[in-house]
């Protein structure tokens, strides 16, 4: 049984975190069931860098088609370049969008969101992220066929370091359905659903003005910001930093939340986050209950307090 | 201009999750259930092409009769017609077929759905239902326009956000933007009594079969007590940052 992965790259050809993560993902499949790891990936700069997650070939499609994304034709070029019973792909805007068309081409179940690896392989029994963060679903494929996204920061990316084949191709592509006309790119930021720090913050930063120290402080842990909804409502912040029930889902390594009070709502896309960090002025904030570091006070005091711990913090130790 | 509007009922989004039957089955007691919020989304978006551009609108959802009130909710809100597609849902792949058929036997112009529902989040039907069909796709939607026979809209990507431009039909997946929040609207006393006049059409399903089957369910794991840290000492987080969470 061989294992397709879909290896993201950002706009200058530079692997996403997720490739690692989908790569080590499908190692772990082809620990459980055999057979090869193809990593796919579109015009990478460096595709030799996936070869120590255990993938055993690397295909670096190459067609100018491929450098702007459109669902049904990069599915067409994963469902080409390489076979394969499985196909893992992240659970990304791109990844997600895409998987439909790949699975319906390759006549294979579909689950998305997966967030564990899977308990069995034949057939293949996953758990996926449910009610949006508040339960976990455990899904069984019919079939022998499956594609499968996984969630960001979900499983991690493991080292196993083999020899991959390296091969260029191209290929004849179908034209896009819809095309796209311009690009505004967010360039330099950690992406949210990606980031291993997210420092997030609600209305209890009472203005867009004030945003300065969230970024900031976000900048020191090489993080992404993010928001609550009624930021994003009130238009403080983009829509695509609101992270919570009908926002993204994230799971970062950590979660800093400050002047979010931590409704059901909120805490539904952030609970998968391995830890958490409430910095609340209302000690009966409801989030400290599912916090794992707890700071009362005002936020205007403790945010600045904190960013200056951490610049003391990387002065000493380099 | 025949608009095709998707929506799935779902529980409300203050609704605590729980589970039944031996952890097999969402229990639905005491769950009050709503139209799914990116739904609502493309319902609204959907209702300002019908006043400014003419367009008629027809609601449908895949579900047993508990999910006619969400479609009784989208007929108040200004849908022309409702459609209630008779099966039970398993699985993305199953409801878009279901959709595909409906989409393929009528003369819609446009498909909008919201782009994931806040109960299972698969958010592959609109893919599925594109690529079954294939229409042109935009996930994500943010922004749309219709002139004619064409439309351009902006999407969210991995990494920012694009402008682009297609042609009818189409499918659309929504999310905040395509309308604001502040847009969102709650049914009249006068759109509630039309809304029992107008025609909510039961159709017999294909008998899709699923490819996926639900096992199980569980609730994440909760956290162990939460460790209250000195506005004061803010030292020992950075310690704690380094040495435990190690994000330094």
């Amino acid at each position: 049984m061989n294992t397709v992965v879909f290896a993201e790259t950002n706009s200058e050809g530079k692997f996403r975190k997720s490739a690692a993560e989908s790569v080590s993902y499908a190692k772990h499949i082809a620990g459980m069931a055999g057979g090869r790891v193809v990593a796919v990936t579109f015009g990478a700069s460096e595709p030799g860098d996936l070869s120590r997650y255990g993938a055993d070939e690397i295909a670096n499609l190459t067609d100018k088609e491929l450098t702007r994304f459109s669902p049904e034709i990069w599915a067409q070029a994963l469902s080409e370049a390489a076979q394969g019973e499985v196909h893992i792909l992240p659970h990304s805007n791109d990844g997600a969008s895409m998987a439909p068309f790949l699975a319906l081409k390759r006549d294979a179940a579909l689950v998305t969101g997966a967030i564990a690896y899977p308990s069995a392989v034949s057939p293949l029994r996953v758990k996926r992220n449910a009610f949006s963060g508040k339960g976990i679903m455990e899904v069984a494929v019919e079939g022998e066929r499956a594609v499968l996204t996984v969630m960001p920061n979900s499983v991690g990316k493991k080292e196993s370091g083999s020899q991959s084949e390296i091969t260029e191709k191209s290929m004849h592509l179908d034209v896009p359905k819809v095309t796209v006309k311009s690009q505004e790119l967010t360039q330099g930021k950690v992406d949210v659903k990606e980031a291993n720090v997210v420092v997030s913050a609600g209305r209890g930063l009472k203005g867009p003005e004030n945003w300065g120290m969230i970024e900031e402080l976000s900048e020191l842990l090489n993080g992404a910001t993010a928001c609550s909804k009624p930021v994003s409502d009130m238009g403080w912040r983009p829509h695509s930093e609101h992270v919570g029930q009908t926002g993204k889902t994230i799971a970062p390594d950590l979660y800093i939340a400050i002047g979010i009070s931590g409704a059901i709502q909120h805490l539904a896309g952030v609970n998968g986050s391995k830890n958490i960090v409430v910095i609340n002025s209302d000690p009966d904030a409801p989030f400290f209950q599912a916090a794992d570091y707890g700071i009362v006070g005002d936020l205007f005091k403790v945010v600045p307090q904190l960013i200056a711990e951490l610049k003391k913090y990387h002065i000493q130790n380099g | 201009m025949n608009v095709l509007v998707c929506i799935s009922q779902v529980p409300d989004t203050t609704a605590k999750i729980e589970f039944t039957d031996g952890n097999r089955a969402f229990d639905t007691t005491g769950i009050s259930f709503v139209i799914n919020p990116y739904d609502e989304f493309g319902l609204t978006r959907a209702i300002w092409l019908q006043e400014r551009q003419g367009a008629r609108i027809t609601a449908v959802t895949v579900g047993d009769a508990s999910v006619e009130p969400s479609l009784r909710k989208a007929l108040a809100l200004g849908a022309d017609d409702a459609i209630r597609i008779d099966a039970e849902p398993r699985d993305s792949y199953q409801v878009a077929n279901e959709l595909a058929a409906l989409v393929e036997a009528g003369k819609y112009d446009l498909v909008i759905t919201g782009k994931e529902s806040i109960d299972y989040n698969g958010g592959a039907v609109p893919g599925f239902l594109a690529a079954m069909l294939n229409w042109p796709f935009v996930n994500g939607c943010i922004q749309l326009e219709i002139e004619g026979r064409k439309a351009s809209a902006q999407r969210e990507i991995d990494g920012g956000r694009e402008v682009v431009g297609f042609p009818l039909p189409a499918v659309i997946a929504g999310q905040k933007g395509l309308v604001e929040e502040r847009d969102l609207k709650i049914p009249s006393m006068r759109g509630i009594v039309m809304a029992r006049k107008k025609p909510l059409t039961v159709k017999e399903p294909l008998g899709t079969q699923a490819k996926t089957q639900a096992e199980g369910f569980e609730r994440p794991a909760s956290k162990s007590a939460v460790t209250l840290i000195d506005a004061d000492r803010l030292d020992e987080l950075i310690k704690c940052l380094h040495e435990e969470v190690k994000v330094i």
